[in-house]
């Protein structure tokens, strides 16, 4: 409260200067205006980064999206088959590892935080090692994945590593994410059901998730958006930025899990090395980032939407 | 005669000081005979009429004593109501009989509370098989975000009852007075309800478990009169058939709808500053609202304090 | 009633029928043990994350000739030359220029929408940062690469950034002195804890502008001709990390300012206070421990960020010691990213791997500290309302 006795002070002491100053207030005006400059440039960017990526990616995207879609990494931009299936590929299966490991685990986890947690010392362990997680840079946790996966494997990455990797990566953000939604559920909702005679999981099932379902799935989308757009860890854990041989096996083999693999964003990168000497490339690179970002803002605009309807709906 | 506390008696109206107060809790007097307790006895209530026989009971939040010294049994069949001033630890002993408080990681009850001669605070106790046999209604409508069908049938359905779900969803609602405005609109979502239906609801939805013993806290606070009026009327139905204890901070409804009513009070522990509640009187609702025996009692219910 | 007859009222209550079946109970306590274990997962995490660092950067700390880490002429990992200065200097001045775009930016943002935005505005532009938070690192690094270097770095050109450099440097030292000589006219009767607390941070400031002066200057003296580079340099890869950090900042500093009571502005503008006067006497210094905190984890977010700085920073996996930001160097987490992307060489080259994981274990503990102390700053913030 000292804080804010000191800004009324301030306050009136300005507010005395103000009375006696007559005219227009041209530095409240101004103030306004460099704000709206920040807010303004904050979204110009937005715009010439995407205006940039598309302009960049729009040849490629214009004059052969089939082929480029269906494509493989290749050694020379021209080569007709030149595309990113096999980073589609990667970043389907890791997106499928992170919504099979990260997602029960998380949301357990939250369920465990906001409803059973006792407050002991060991509670506050869990809570502070997830707040800590969050905020590991993630270049981190590829050193984890390539202590624990590639190193012991005699150096061969695979997309197992990979996958489990960025799955641990964003663990934190659903558990937070998830526990924040638990948290908004009333306590008349489960003070009802447990009057009934209902037993805490009876609870946690018929009422606390039901109704923390679309705080949950809008983490869950942000995450996933996050582990399909990062790139530092698969570099860590020897996603192949260079060629990578295509695979006679069909998409949705599991063989492919213990072999090398790519992601979008590591194609992406590997790309715009080769662009500096081979142009071409940089187009691609466009390209392909016009696919991954498409994916992405849909999956973002998505949870924010899903958000903003039921924070509305629910007042 | 209940028990007291000789200080605070001391310190409120010089009363009489009563020493054996504290241990005399075992004849409580019943002068007045009241015209609803179909069973009775006028004497100590015992074996089956005896649903909760509560002692000595304290409810701690952490080290902080938020009531102390209840004693009461508690009759079937009969409504026993709770009034008291803020802050006097009424609802906080209700929730203690159905084990409400133990949502309440800090919350811990000291002393006896028998349920037909069960000690509900047994380690071995099952809260969630308490909660089945002592239904609770809240004071604010909490209607389920699901039809008003699945609102109903959510107790038995978590009870592992499968089949006559309808039935059951028929009888409750139709002991709640509820049945004919919704027949017609089972798989509608509850939220659209008015309040007064919301909390009729309510009581179906915690009724179709087949207690024994309803707990209500405040069930009419949040009510208008007609829907309020529509409650009391319904829980003089169903009466014969549970046994009623109701939270009210409105001592008319209290003296309208009861057969014995405990009054509660707050005092200030000057040491801490904090506010304990405890039980003053319980007794005879007739008794209480006309001759009680407390001075508290008298000032409260003349409106001198609270 | 029919139910009455059902119900076992007159039977006997004892204390087994109130136990309840123990099926049930095992059922809950394995439900209860299933969600307990769910969090422990996150502590194994973070033993294993300190267990790799520790074992792999201790056989590096016990085996390196330590004259090769400090000293060296740069970042020669494959040489065995390991110079932590080029690493440490090169992701300071990122972490600094990153900070002077994402610092006003992200703040500016936060009080316009905060504070001026109408309800229609705001549901209009919040989303824009939040799709901005969306995107992900390697588009920067190619919008860094592709536009920030050639338009805007190279475009202004060396000369042309020393003096927008010296304004920024100036803004900064006019708005620090302005703001002690503003704790200067106080009164008398603040507690000396915070009097302390001011001094600590002026002095961090006045230091913090004094390093700032004698860097630009500095880079303005070294004779280096601002070499055209194809493949990106520092300050690209600074402003696209800024870029990336905007909508982080911008969201945590908007969380402290709505955590301000609304009494307070109301109380301000009952004093007849306008909105600017509001905002910049009551509402700021109301939440300043929460802007501090976005502040802080800003800085801790630039100094992890690795793939804008591996594709924009204008190094390729070895690096010259540099102070300017206008030459191409590596920063920690790029130099880590550089020595794994030379696909197989990564593992067992003499302790080429292990330099790997000592580096990674500087920055885990610096981002640890500064995330630490963030989260005091978040947390005062709480307590006062």
């Amino acid at each position: 409260m000292a804080m804010a006795t000191i800004g009324n002070n301030g306050a009136a002491r300005r507010v005395e200067d103000e009375i006696f100053k007559q005219g227009r207030d041209l530095r409240g005006a101004g103030f306004r205006m460099v704000l709206l400059a920040a807010l303004a440039v904050s979204t110009l960017i937005l715009i010439v980064l995407l205006v940039q990526v598309l302009t960049d990616g729009w040849p490629v995207i214009d004059e052969r999206f089939g082929d480029f879609w269906s494509g493989t990494l290749r050694s020379r931009s021209s080569d007709d088959a030149l595309g990113i299936s096999q980073g589609i590929a990667g970043s389907f299966w890791i997106a499928v590892f992170v919504a099979v490991l990260a997602f029960p685990i998380g949301i357990s986890a939250a369920v465990y935080l906001e409803e059973y947690a006792p407050r002991n010392w060991l509670t506050s362990v869990i809570d502070i090692a997830i707040r800590n997680l969050a905020g590991v840079p993630s270049v981190v946790y590829g050193l984890l994945g390539l202590f624990l996966f590639v190193k012991t494997r005699d150096g061969n990455s695979s997309l197992m590593a990979g996958g489990i990797t960025l799955a641990i990566l964003v663990l934190p953000i659903v558990v937070i994410t998830a526990a924040e939604a638990i948290r908004a559920v009333p306590s008349s909702l489960k003070e009802g059901a447990f009057g009934v005679g209902a037993t805490k999981w009876d609870v946690i099932r018929s009422q606390i998730l039901p109704f923390a379902a679309p705080g949950i799935l809008t983490g869950t989308l942000l995450s996933l958006s996050r582990a399909v757009g990062e790139a530092a860890p698969l570099i860590l854990v020897g996603a192949i930025t260079g060629r990578l041989a295509p695979r006679d096996g069909s998409f949705f083999g599991a063989d492919q899990f213990f072999d090398r693999f790519t992601a979008m964003p590591i194609v992406i990168v590997g790309w715009v090395q080769q662009s500096g000497r081979d142009e071409g490339f940089a187009a691609a690179a466009g390209a392909a980032i016009v696919v991954l970002l498409a994916f992405v803002i849909l999956m973002n605009s998505g949870a924010v939407l899903l958000r903003n309807y039921f924070e509305k709906k629910r007042g | 005669m209940v028990n007291v506390t000789p200080s605070v008696q001391d310190a409120l109206k010089g009363t009489r000081v009563d020493e054996d107060a504290t241990t005399a809790t075992d004849d409580i007097a019943i002068t007045v005979p009241t015209a609803a307790a179909s069973s009775g006895p006028q004497d100590e209530p015992s074996g089956d009429d005896l649903v909760f026989d509560v002692s000595e009971l304290s409810v701690f939040y952490g080290d902080f004593r938020a009531v102390r010294d209840v004693n009461m049994k508690i009759r079937r069949n009969e409504i026993t109501a709770m009034i008291g001033p803020s802050g006097c630890g009424k609802s906080t002993v209700l929730r203690s009989f159905n084990r409400m408080n133990d949502l309440i990681p800090t919350a811990r009850v000291a002393g006896n509370l028998l349920y037909r001669g069960v000690d509900l605070y047994d380690e071995r106790v099952d809260p969630v098989e308490v909660r089945r046999r002592i239904g609770m209604v809240f004071q604010k409508p909490n209607p389920f975000p699901k039809s008003i069908y699945d609102n109903v049938a959510y107790g038995p359905r978590v009870a592992g009852r499968k089949k006559g779900l309808d039935e059951v969803v028929e009888s409750s609602l139709r002991k709640a007075a509820l049945w004919d405005e919704v027949k017609d609109r089972l798989q509608d979502s509850a939220i659209g309800l008015s309040g007064g239906q919301q909390q009729r609801l309510s009581i179906a939805r915690a009724i179709a478990v087949d207690p024994e013993v309803l707990l209500m806290d405040e069930p009419c606070s949040a009510l208008d009169p007609i829907a309020t009026a529509r409650i009391e009327e319904l829980m003089a139905e169903i009466k014969a058939e549970y046994t009623i204890l109701i939270v009210t901070h409105n001592m008319q409804q209290a003296a309208r709808v009861s057969d014995r009513t405990a009054f509660f009070s707050v005092e200030l522990d000057e040491a801490n500053d904090r506010r304990t509640g405890l039980l003053v009187e319980y007794t005879d609702t007739a008794k209480l609202f006309s001759n009680p025996d407390d001075q508290r009692t008298e000032n409260y219910i003349t409106g001198r304090f609270g | 009633m029919t139910d009455m007859t059902i119900r076992p009222d007159r039977a006997p209550l004892t204390v087994d029928v109130l136990a309840g079946p123990v099926s049930r109970l095992r059922k809950e306590t394995a439900i209860r043990w299933f969600f307990f274990s769910a969090a422990l997962v996150s502590i194994g995490i973070s033993i294993l994350i300190i267990w790799s660092l520790v074992n792999e950067a201790w056989t590096f700390i016990s085996q390196v000739d330590w004259s090769v880490t400090w000293g060296e002429t740069g970042w020669f990992p494959r040489r065995g030359l390991y110079d932590m200065p080029t690493l440490l200097v090169a992701s300071l001045i990122v972490t600094i220029v990153a900070m002077f775009v994402a610092g006003p930016l992200g703040l500016g943002s936060a009080i316009y929408l905060s504070e001026y935005a109408s309800r229609r505005t705001r549901s209009i532009l919040k989303p824009v940062l939040e799709v901005l938070a969306g995107v992900p690192s390697v588009v920067l690094g190619f919008f860094a690469l592709f536009f920030i270097s050639p338009q805007l770095i190279e475009r202004i050109g060396r000369n042309g950034w020393l003096v927008i450099g010296a304004l920024i440097v100036l803004t900064y030292v006019a708005l620090v002195a302005g703001w002690a000589r503003n704790l200067m006219k106080r009164e008398a009767g603040t507690p000396v804890s915070v009097q302390v607390q001011r001094i600590l941070m002026l002095t961090l400031l006045v230091a913090g502008a004094l390093v700032l002066v004698w860097w630009v200057n500095g880079v303005a003296e070294t004779a280096d001709t601002f070499a055209v580079k194809r493949s990106g340099q520092l300050a690209a890869a600074a402003v696209g990390v800024g870029i990336l950090t905007i909508p982080l900042v911008a969201s945590i500093a908007e969380d402290a300012l709505a955590s301000v009571p609304r009494e307070l502005r109301e109380a301000s503008a009952g004093l007849g206070a306008r909105k600017a006067t509001t905002t910049t006497q009551v509402v700021l210094p109301a939440a300043v421990s929460g802007i501090v905190a976005a502040f802080i984890i800003g800085i801790s977010r630039a100094l992890g960020e690795t793939m804008v700085v591996f594709m924009a920073g204008g190094a390729a996996d070895a690096s010259q010691f540099t102070s300017s930001p206008f030459d191409g160097g590596l920063t920690m987490t790029a130099g880590m990213a550089s020595l794994a992307t030379g696909t197989d060489s990564v593992v067992g080259e003499g302790l080429t791997f292990q330099s790997l994981y000592f580096v990674g274990m500087v920055l885990f503990l610096l981002t640890l500290f500064l995330n630490v102390v963030a989260g005091r700053f978040v947390n005062r913030v709480r307590e006062k309302y």
